[in-house]
């Protein structure tokens, strides 16, 4: 049997990348103060994680105005969806594997 | 930690995100305790007041002459009463649950549940009252049973799930109540009143006791 652990995506180690993508895939778009306050963490913490996952362009911005103020929404791309949903079995996998 | 562990946590993690980012979850039980509480009482009053009506000893239709239109007067500010007082008591609960877990009240999550909750419900009170401009009064609170239990049906979706069930028993009364025009005011007792005090309690022993 092929080991699950090679299905871990090593961008999802962690939790914080774990937590943005999750709330990225059941949200159509979700702005940057709403993940920082779900995720209850910094801007620069949040911006940096944002930057490595838009790097492997798991996830991508839009930039808009609310009035004068700039409003940057995340959402999700269809290879960021694929990778998720593929790093979710392996930690199922993982779970079930314990039998 | 093992692997299997991590796996297992990261996973609870995973869900709690999704939930918290999508579901406005701090709708605490006791609103809905509170929220049939004024239902009841409101319906208490109301049923006093078709009471002294059908006897003809109302003091204050006496005064003002033409009793009829006095008691529907009458049962129309009870029942917006009785709704605002529902309304911020229930709020005020769940502000307060809110402010426990640390959950903004105010966020994407409750736009989406206000909005989807709110759409029912006003198309809902447009209908009702063309109906009560028609005279059609017996269809009123089997009318408010079933768009209200819509209303929840449709809100399950965005807030904690269980609240679907409490909206299918509001349309199980609404439609029992289609049958049994005449017994309006016992149905809405039972569907505003009763059915919130139920889920209210279940809701804070599921959700609330240990917290």
């Amino acid at each position: 049997m092929k080991n699950p652990i090679e299905h871990l995506n090593k961008i999802f180690d962690s939790r914080i990348r774990l937590g943005i993508m999750s709330a990225l895939m059941v949200n159509d778009a979700v702005s940057f103060n709403e993940l920082k306050e779900l995720l209850d963490i910094t801007d620069g913490n949040l911006a940096s994680h944002l930057k490595t996952l838009e790097e492997t362009e798991y996830v991508k911005v839009q930039k808009g105005f609310i009035g004068r103020k700039t409003n940057t929404t995340y959402s999700i791309t269809r290879s960021g969806e694929k990778a998720f949903k593929q790093h979710l079995e392996a930690l199922t996998k993982m779970i079930g594997s314990v039998k | 930690m093992n692997e299997q562990q991590q796996s297992l946590e990261d996973l609870k993690h995973i869900k709690s995100i999704m939930e918290r980012s999508s579901r406005f979850i701090s709708l605490s039980g006791l609103s809905g305790i509170a929220a049939g509480i004024c239902a009841l009482i409101g319906a208490g009053i109301a049923s006093q007041k078709i009471n002294c009506w059908v006897k003809g000893d109302c003091q204050l239709s006496g005064l003002i002459g033409t009793a009829g239109t006095d008691l529907l007067n009458e049962l129309f500010w009870i029942a917006t009463l009785t709704f605002v007082a529902a309304f911020i008591s229930a709020f005020f609960f769940t502000y307060i649950r809110s402010k426990k877990n640390g959950i903004p009240i105010w966020g994407a999550t409750t736009m989406r549940l206000f909005w989807n909750t709110l759409v029912p419900i006003t198309v809902g009170g447009i209908f009702l009252i063309k109906l009560m401009e028609l005279g059609e009064y017996q269809l009123v609170a089997p009318g408010c049973l079933i768009f209200y239990g819509l209303a929840l049906v449709n809100a399950s979706k965005y807030t904690l799930g269980e609240i679907r069930y409490l909206g299918y028993g509001q349309l199980l009364l609404g439609i029992l109540n289609l049958w049994l025009i005449g017994y309006g005011l016992q149905f809405w007792a039972m569907g505003f009143g009763v059915l919130h005090i139920v889920y209210g309690i279940v809701m804070w022993y599921k959700y609330e006791r240990k917290a």
